[in-house]
């Protein structure tokens, strides 16, 4: 980072600038002008906070997509398949045990066998075949979609929060200042906190385990170059196995949280995988912290696009996409092999 | 065409001597016959629905064909290309939504649908040969999603979630060109067109660097060819096959709307284009057909094994998946690989193996 200020110092000025009005935005009460021109706090803030909410869940989806990816090449086009049966089934199962937190470990381990299956059964296989891998992906994506259509019928389901996470929670940010002077706070729903606390710790967790332990150092050695890494004697399948697992079962977890501060229904996973595919493509592949940037901002851009421009809120993501692919063909934080 | 030397066509001694006409092998000769006879014996719904239909998106596959085939890039644009210039004639021509038809003469509309179809195509072509490989692949479907989202929320040109409804052909010459006969013929006509044309292309000089790229874009590029420039241009010539059967496409449904270009039916292109064969242009009329047949009958035979209908899609996902694993080149893969196994049985006295003939 201190390279980079070093390096770009103009691009920093405007970074630093930019995050200084963004934060002064979202803690200062806003005066009578600025309600005027920009609209109410509380609907700027909710936009903001939505957004980040759903970076999160980006983040867990698309993170598990760019590990994957980046280590194996393998681009797994079934990973929205696999979101969507993580949400169904963390929904039958907090139904039929009651409760909601038992539903995290039993999704990620059943998704990640379901990743450990397709890892050793499929990619294995056609190892070095990109463009076969990419088409059977595909093909499994269509018959899981059917299958859980099939299944699950073609009604949406929500799963439901456990009572300590239902309600609002009250945010030390000021919402907006009333006549009489007293000051009202911003409420917002705890689940979607707590959601988002969840994705900040997994994401932090992650970031220790690549880059503080053994494995994760086996896991960036073989992003940047996995022949060299198979060379030097490390047991590559298994690390291929165990991230595979990590990856689907990250995406489970994640269909349990989409299900439960949005809906599940058929179609959500296309919706996912786009989101994941944007974010590689934006980002570079195999980044951690690319994926938590990009996540951030496919959320923040989907978001405050809805609020401010409701009818190009989808496009706003695609633009972003086309100009960092128009001058940045490897991605903003990928390297140029 | 005539400079380049056609292996097919210059193995025999007597190879010049030939008129163009003896060196298409009677097996076309045959299909010709019988597409040009179909009208005879198929009823209505066998020709506008199946074989409409299935030239229809053959067209669209083909144009994928092309560019996976000959130029290496899996592009999943083509069914947004095709929608977009189905757009563009209910924008510009007639249909019944008459507040945004713009109600210009069909000899405006369709050429400017094409055009503008193909620009679209060409714009996403300069962005995804930037990338190479799967990228290809991920940034297409990227973009055609974005396609679908757009049109979807637009109201102001696109009509949003319900599209346009009742466009139909003109009716030029006074003939009801969407009646099933006038129909079949123009769709066989345009798919015929089509299909001549990327076979001339694949053989001219630009198909050879196309597929001297797709093989070793490095050592072409050394050569002294533009590779970029080169690969767009696979995209402008795609782009134009798929424009024209996405025009063909709405006027058979009579509407356009957000779902012709989504995700399902720009999967559906790769898939026919798969189960069919990447490798020839013969085979995305193959993959077509199939496609077609197995989505008109399918239904029943689901029935007909306790299944409701919908399970369409696991049919045809299941089907996609098998190719795939066994069959990567697709069912002409399959045809060619029992043709080499028949070939190489050979006889039984002398042990002599016989010429397996060139198969369609």
């Amino acid at each position: 980072m201190a390279r980079f200020a070093s390096r770009h110092p103009v691009w920093t000025f405007i970074i630093v600038l930019a995050a200084a009005v963004f934060l002064w935005l979202i803690f200062a009460p806003w005066s009578a002008e600025m309600e005027e021109t920009l609209g109410r706090k509380r609907i700027f803030l909710n936009a903001i906070f939505g957004g980040v909410t759903l970076g999160a869940l980006y983040f867990l989806v698309a993170s598990g997509f760019t590990l994957i990816f980046g280590l194996m090449r393998n681009v797994n086009l079934a990973h929205g398949s696999l979101y969507l049966l993580g949400g169904y089934l963390g929904f039958e199962i907090s139904e039929f045990t009651g409760s909601w937190l038992i539903a995290f470990p039993a999704v990620f381990i059943i998704v990640a066998l379901v990743g450990i299956v397709l890892q050793h059964q499929v990619f294995r296989r056609m190892d070095g075949e990109d463009l076969r891998q990419t088409m059977v992906t595909i093909g499994l994506s269509v018959v899981l979609a059917d299958l859980m259509l099939w299944y699950w019928g073609g009604q949406s389901y929500t799963i439901f929060a456990p009572d300590w996470l239902s309600g609002p929670m009250t945010l030390p940010i000021i919402s907006s200042i009333r006549d009489s002077g007293e000051i009202v706070y911003l409420r917002y729903p705890a689940v979607r906190m707590a959601i988002l606390l969840a994705a900040i710790v997994i994401g932090i967790g992650m970031w220790l385990l690549l880059n503080r332990t053994r494995l994760g150092m086996f896991v960036r050695a073989g992003v940047d170059d996995r022949e060299m890494l198979a060379a030097s004697g490390v047991r590559i399948q298994y690390i291929f196995l165990a991230v595979f697992a990590f990856g689907a079962g990250l995406a489970g977890i994640a269909g349990i949280v989409g299900g439960t501060f949005q809906s599940l229904s058929p179609g959500e996973d296309t919706r996912f995988l786009l989101a994941s595919l944007v974010v590689v493509i934006v980002w570079g592949r195999g980044s951690i912290p690319g994926a938590a940037i990009g996540a951030l901002v496919i959320g923040l851009s989907e978001q405050l696009g809805l609020v401010y421009a409701p009818t190009y809120s989808v496009v706003f993501t695609f633009l972003i996409m086309a100009l960092v692919l128009a001058f940045r063909p490897q991605g903003l934080l990928g390297s140029a092999r | 065409m005539a400079v380049i030397e056609n292996p097919d066509h210059a193995s025999g001694s007597d190879a010049p001597t030939r008129s163009w006409y003896e060196n298409i092998a009677p097996g076309w000769w045959v299909l010709a016959v019988i597409m040009l006879f179909m009208p005879a014996v198929a009823n209505d719904f066998i020709l506008f629905q199946v074989f409409g239909w299935t030239f229809i998106l053959g067209m669209i596959a083909l144009s994928l064909m092309f560019l996976a085939g000959y130029g290496g890039m899996v592009s999943l644009i083509q069914m947004s290309v095709a929608a977009m210039a189905g757009y563009m004639v209910a924008i510009f021509g007639f249909s019944g939504i008459s507040d945004l038809s713009l109600g210009m003469p069909w000899w405006v509309y369709l050429p400017l649908a094409i055009l503008i179809a193909t620009i679209f195509g060409t714009l996403v072509g300069a962005l995804a040969v930037r990338t190479e490989g799967i990228y290809t692949i991920m940034i297409t479907l990227a973009i055609a999603s974005a396609f679908f989202y757009f049109t979807r929320q637009n109201y102001g040109i696109f009509n949003g979630y319900t599209g346009f409804n009742l466009v139909v052909p003109p009716q030029l010459f006074g003939v009801d060109w969407r009646a099933p006969m006038p129909f079949y013929y123009l769709t066989l006509g345009c798919a015929t067109l089509a299909y001549l044309a990327v076979v001339y292309v694949s053989r001219a000089p630009f198909g050879l660097v196309l597929q001297g790229i797709r093989d070793n874009p490095r050592r072409m590029a050394a050569l002294g060819y533009n590779v970029v420039a080169h690969r767009i241009a696979a995209y402008t010539f795609a782009s134009i096959i798929a424009a024209v059967g996405g025009i063909l496409l709405v006027w058979q449904n009579a509407q356009v709307a957000p779902g012709t270009a989504g995700i399902p039916a720009v999967i559906d292109i790769l898939v026919i284009a798969v189960i069919g064969g990447i490798g020839r242009p013969i085979g995305a009329f193959i993959g077509a057909i199939i496609y077609v047949v197995l989505s008109t009958f399918a239904p029943d035979f689901l029935f007909s094994v306790g299944l409701s209908a919908e399970r369409f899609n696991l049919l045809i996902g299941l089907g996609f998946l098998a190719i795939v694993f066994f069959s990567p080149d697709g069912v002409l893969g399959l045809w060619d690989r029992w043709q080499e196994r028949r070939a190489k049985r050979g006889d039984p006295l002398t042990g002599r193996s016989d010429d397996g003939g060139n198969p369609l």
